[in-house]
């Protein structure tokens, strides 16, 4: 009862997901989740009660439970927060579009290829001609469509002779 | 699910067990690959199309569980072959890479298609999940045509294994259309079309294809059937044994 008058003052959206974004994909760690898009929900309550939704990038990729407890670690370490719960729907189908461009710079820094926009089809032509994250040439050829994640693809660029990895348009 | 009946439910679950069976059950064959595929790339392909496999399976059985079935675990791991709704093509060794990589082909194709049919699926969740796996299966299929079309184009001995590997697998693939108990239901509740719309939209994709590649497809095959109702071959059981070892030693175990 002592804390009947005290007034909580709740979180906005985007105060949570600036705390967010210093979580991290495991797999790709300069890559907050906030910027690779994954972040579909966040309902504050009155009382700072926190619920998040993030959306699987890939139905088999095996950090989507570490990056649910990440979440979850992270928002309790935050003062005044109530209780934290933290679910993975498949109510927004992620796609790349939902990367937001300081995360596409990310990955081009981290050396991978950012994901062209998606164009609704996808045929092998999309992942062509992708431009090399080292020397920005687009006379680079796909080598395989799946790579060391379910995430990525494996090019090779005919100007610089480098292999490199790209993020995969879905 | 609100808008379900008894029978809509009990239809609901005959067509996620075997899609997810299928998925649990191909997904292991291709892992079978890992460290076999014939170059470092073919290796990561099946391995990663695995993954993809597994994980989806993983989340139609967590369909299941919502409609009151076991977790995904239990229902995975502690069935015998008998009660598993997966058709004959997926449960076969993998044999040399021309009969896996065929298998791939005619087996992806017809997931694809389940897939986007299920996209307009009045079972929301369903549909949900649809619109995702789509998008990754639609990786799987350009990976198993491009391959299909090179090597049936290749040389004489590879155009005669794809030739030999399409004799083989075609009449398994025709199995994946085995008419479910629940196909009536299923249409009417606007839930899926059924498997012989799904036959026929496979066909007129995988024929074009495969004419393309200069392949013949074969003439009066006999669907091989069985798979959906429990009657397996003994590939299966063997399979089954070794997937749930761990499981099996020690149920509660992390890995």
């Amino acid at each position: 009862m002592s804390n009947e008058n005290t007034t909580v003052i709740p979180y906005t959206r985007d105060e949570i997901l600036t705390i967010l974004k210093e979580v991290k994909d495991p797999e790709i760690p300069p890559i907050s989740i906030v910027d690779l898009g994954i972040v579909t929900g966040v309902d504050v309550s009155d009382n700072n009660d926190v619920h998040i939704t993030l959306t699987p990038t890939f139905a088999g990729c095996p950090a989507l439970k570490i990056m649910e407890d990440m979440v979850a670690d992270r928002l309790k370490q935050v003062d005044n927060i109530g209780s934290v719960s933290v679910k993975t729907t498949f109510d927004v189908t992620w796609t790349t579009d939902l990367i937001t461009e300081e995360g596409k710079r990310a990955l081009l820094k981290h050396g991978l290829a950012p994901p062209k926009k998606n164009p609704g089809y996808m045929e092998l032509d999309v992942l062509s001609d992708t431009p090399c994250p080292y020397c920005n040439s687009r006379n680079t050829e796909l080598k395989s469509p799946f790579g060391p994640t379910l995430c990525r693809s494996l090019h090779y660029c005919n100007n610089c002779l480098q292999a490199f990895e790209g993020f995969k348009p879905v | 699910m609100d808008f379900f009946n008894d029978e809509h439910v009990a239809a609901a679950k005959d067509l996620l067990y075997k899609m997810a069976d299928d998925q649990l059950i191909i997904g292991h064959r291709n892992s079978e690959w890992t460290g076999l595929g014939p170059i470092l790339e073919e290796d990561i392909a099946f391995s990663s199309m695995a993954q993809d496999k597994l994980g989806q399976s993983e989340h139609l059985y967590n369909l299941l569980h919502e409609l009151g079935e076991a977790d995904a675990d239990t229902v995975a791991f502690t069935r015998n072959a008998n009660q598993f709704h997966s058709c004959h093509l997926v449960e076969l060794p993998i044999g040399e890479y021309d009969f896996s990589l065929v298998r791939h082909f005619l087996f992806d194709m017809a997931e694809f298609i389940r897939f986007e049919m299920l996209v307009n699926s009045s079972y929301e969740n369903l549909a949900l999940i649809a619109r995702k796996f789509k998008g990754e299966i639609k990786y799987h299929t350009m990976h198993a045509n491009t391959w299909v079309q090179q090597l049936a184009k290749g040389n004489e001995e590879s155009k005669a294994r794809m030739q030999s590997a399409l004799n083989e697998t075609w009449p398994l693939a025709l199995g994946i259309f085995e008419e479910g108990k629940y196909d009536k239901v299923l249409k009417e509740a606007g839930i899926f079309e059924g498997e012989a719309a799904l036959r026929d939209a496979w066909l007129a994709q995988v024929t074009p294809l495969l004419e393309k590649a200069g392949l013949s497809i074969p003439q009066n095959a006999e669907p091989v059937y069985g798979g959906r109702y429990g009657n397996h071959t003994d590939h299966l059981q063997p399979l089954l044994d070794e997937m749930t070892e761990v499981y099996s030693i020690d149920p509660t175990a992390d890995w």
